[in-house]
């Protein structure tokens, strides 16, 4: 019996870390956040692919690696330790899950073949199948998508789009069509992408088995709120870990403010918080490849238990840096403002639990 | 990731699941000795429970890698084990073990520091529960500050003369010993005067006075020793070493206090609970707000069992760095049972209020008890406060606060 990181998926993570340290700084993504360097973006981008990133869970007959979702979540713990400015969540995990359930063989050998060797790069909008806001909708009729779809992740330098109705039946369209207009959301957080798609009678091609079964979808989904779990987490021991060393840096009334119990006090609680998210996020991976209730429910805890712990933790370890923790010169508002993100995206806390209440009234 | 125990291990699952299935519904002649020893289902076998403590004993089920000729089952330790023993029992309700801090502190104290002639004499019948101990540490005025006790132990004529007062001492009316941390070296060091002694309940000038707790059970006691006459031998340890002997047992009471698991099977009750209650005419489990609390409870308790796993699987491959997670046990425990057992009450409303005998009770009264059992837990042992000085001190290298001088 072990229950953790074997010695690839930490080599893995530290590498995601390392390379971010390296390529994407604080300046960096300060230059993306204003808008005028998508070049930076591409760099890091394509660096970031380098890792072997794109092909990490396709299987390797499509040519892939073929590694399960806890190496995924590994990835996304890095990236959201380093608050990775890069496209990951919709291309290389959503998608490719939702390809391999519910696409048919020809779908599969088209697509997962491109997204391994990075031809294609798809963005992902089941906003519509989570929950559908004000006036959104989506209808498919006759291969033909008309409508809307809102927080599409990674659509503006996406080559195709997987759309979802409410329904739960999945479309791969081309995002370069002219029947497509992609409008950029601005949201609190600058270092990934969210648009609005709207679809003017866009030929649209059906992931071959998500008409029959829900299912297919759920699991796709899953694996994203894993993933944003996972950044999540990523994201809090960043926060917590500059919190604790500012504490222990700056002095007030002739001491650090960390010998302070009021202080001390807040970060053992985001410690304590914390901690027990690592096997909550790890076990929630491990499971989803099965996928009995039980998998289920673990990943909706996964992602509505760290969102909530998440938001608790960014907000302590501001306050921990007092004034400064406010300004944008020590910038760690990016990471407050991912995990805000995290929260909202597939599906806010208490949407989560209601589906896992469901989940356990339906377990014998 | 390898949540597989193998083939050994599921060979002897079925081998305990068979045991429990034979003493089933096992009552004891003598009743529970501790206040939270299982009695188990009645309508069964009945017996002494030293001769259940035995049975135990013998199978391998209870002392397990406590070596034969003290008593134990001579095994070597078995993380996996253990916890398909815990596991088995808990899911058929057969009586466990006797615990209490004799069996959970002292024994392994003894085993790490104690002579050959103390294992010989204390270990076995403790082990049957021949021999309860009660834990004489906090003082009055030696609560948090444990190591400025000030109970006075004196060498005279190769006896230790006792004179002080210990407070919080469970079991103490039902124990034939106790051990005690008493100043013996009052010029030394605050850590460094202190002795850890074993001292008869017996012996003239105890006097136990019971100290009822809100749950207005006395479920504590005040000790009070007036010249106190026992044996010189009755030390672990040497003179003035008794904070490191009591510290080589702290850290075990911490971690057992409120199990990952125990918690779970608490929420399952709770899930039973509001399925079966209604308001309204409407099942408590359809009220959206009520689930929706039960649902982030069960998100905690979830993160909590997995964490209890990665923790146990350290156990087992030495190396892994789990030292806070260690730490965040106690705190992070208690609390959770402690806001599990407040929204059982909240979902039931003014039937949740109510206590011991009282007609309409529901699940024998326990949530209401376990509530403020585990209030007590949260401030015993080491409060949050303390915790979380620890966490931060020990765990995340914070500094800690200037000391004020002569403390």
């Amino acid at each position: 019996m072990y229950f953790g990181l074997s010695e690839e998926q930490s080599f893995f993570k530290d590498n995601v870390k390392k390379y971010l340290e390296d390529n994407a700084s604080l300046d960096q993504i300060r230059q993306i956040a204003s808008g005028d360097e998508a070049h930076t973006s591409k760099e890091i981008h394509r660096g970031f692919l380098n890792l072997g990133i794109s092909g990490l869970l396709i299987p390797e007959e499509f040519g892939g690696l073929g590694l399960d979702l806890l190496f995924a979540a590994v990835v996304s713990e890095g990236l959201g330790s380093c608050i990775g400015p890069v496209p990951y969540i919709a291309p290389y995990v959503m998608a490719p899950t939702a390809i391999l359930a519910a696409g048919s063989q020809a779908q599969k050998e088209q697509y997962l073949t491109k997204i391994a060797s990075n031809e294609i790069q798809i963005g992902v909008g089941f906003s519509e199948f989570i929950g559908s806001r004000n006036d959104a909708g989506l209808i498919f009729d006759n291969g033909i998508l008309r409508g809307r779809a809102m927080f599409v992740l990674d659509a503006q330098t996406a080559t195709h789009l997987l759309l979802a109705d409410s329904l739960g039946q999945m479309f791969i369209v081309d995002a370069k069509s002219s029947s497509i207009e992609v409008i950029t959301l601005t949201t609190v957080d600058k270092t990934r992408q969210y648009a609005e798609i709207i679809c003017t009678d866009t030929p649209a091609e059906v992931l071959e088995q998500s008409s029959a079964s829900q299912d297919h979808i759920v699991k796709a989904i899953e694996a994203g709120r894993i993933m944003l779990a996972a950044d999540t987490l990523g994201a809090s021991q960043t926060m917590i870990d500059q919190a604790v060393d500012y504490a222990k840096e700056r002095k007030q009334f002739g001491r650090a403010i960390g010998s302070f119990q009021a202080v001390k006090h807040m970060c053992a609680e985001m410690v304590a918080d914390l901690e027990p998210c690592y096997a909550l996020v790890w076990h929630a991976a491990h499971c989803h490849e099965g996928s009995p209730d039980e998998a289920k429910l673990m990943a909706c805890h996964a992602k509505a238990h760290i969102s909530e712990m998440g938001k608790g933790i960014a907000k302590k370890a501001t306050e921990v840096h007092g004034g400064m923790g406010f300004t944008d010169l020590l910038g760690l508002h990016y990471w407050f403002k991912r995990i805000g993100m995290n929260r909202q995206l597939l599906g806010s806390p208490e949407l989560i639990r209601e589906e896992a209440m469901k989940y356990q009234l339906q377990k014998k | 990731m390898d949540l597989e125990y193998g083939p050994e291990y599921i060979e002897f699952t079925a081998e305990v699941a068979k045991f429990c299935k034979q003493y089933q519904g096992l009552s004891f002649k003598d009743g529970p000795k501790t206040p939270f020893a299982s009695s188990g289902a009645s309508r069964g076998a009945e017996m002494h429970r030293s001769e259940w403590q035995k049975i135990l004993i013998e199978k391998g089920y209870f002392a397990r890698s406590v070596p034969k000729e003290y008593g134990g089952y001579g095994g070597a330790a078995d993380m996996l084990k253990t916890r398909i023993i815990a596991a088995e029992f808990s899911k058929s309700k057969t009586p466990t073990p006797m615990g209490g801090q004799g069996i959970d502190m002292l024994v392994p104290t003894l085993l790490e520091l104690g002579t050959e002639e103390q294992k010989q004499r204390y270990i076995q019948p403790t082990l049957h529960g021949e021999m309860i101990w009660c834990q004489g540490y906090s003082e009055p005025g030696a609560g948090s500050d444990l190591a400025s006790l000030q109970t006075k132990g004196e060498l005279i004529n190769g006896e230790w003369v006792i004179n002080g007062q210990k407070i919080w001492t469970s079991t103490a009316q039902f124990s034939q010993m106790c051990f005690c941390l008493v100043r013996t070296e009052p010029d030394a060091p605050k850590h460094a005067g202190i002795s850890y002694l074993l001292i008869p309940m017996d012996t003239p000038g105890i006097e136990v006075r019971p100290l009822v707790d809100m749950t207005l059970k006395p479920g504590f006691n005040e000790v009070f020793f007036t010249d106190v006459k026992i044996p010189e031998g009755n030390i672990i340890g040497k003179r003035g070493e008794g904070w490191a002997v009591a510290n080589a047992t702290l850290g075990h009471e911490r971690g057992s206090l409120a199990p990952p698991d125990a918690t779970m099977s608490r929420l399952n009750m709770l899930i039973d609970l509001m399925k079966n209650e209604t308001l309204d005419g409407q099942p408590l489990i359809e009220h959206p707000i009520y689930r929706d609390r039960l649902m982030q409870i069960q998100g905690k308790v979830l993160a909590q069992q997995s964490h209890g796993l990665r923790l146990l699987s350290a156990k087992l491959n030495p190396g892994t760095d789990v030292k806070i997670g260690k730490m965040i046990q106690k705190l992070t425990g208690t609390e959770l049972r402690h806001e599990l057992e407040g929204l059982a009450i909240d979902v039931m409303g003014e039937i949740g209020t109510l206590y011991e005998q009282s007609p309409h009770i529901k699940n024998d009264g326990t949530w209401q008890l376990t509530y403020m059992y585990f209030l007590g837990l949260i401030i015993g042992g080491g409060t949050s406060q303390i915790q979380k000085n620890i966490i931060a001190e020990r765990g995340l290298g914070m500094p800690k606060e200037p000391k004020i001088q002569g403390a």
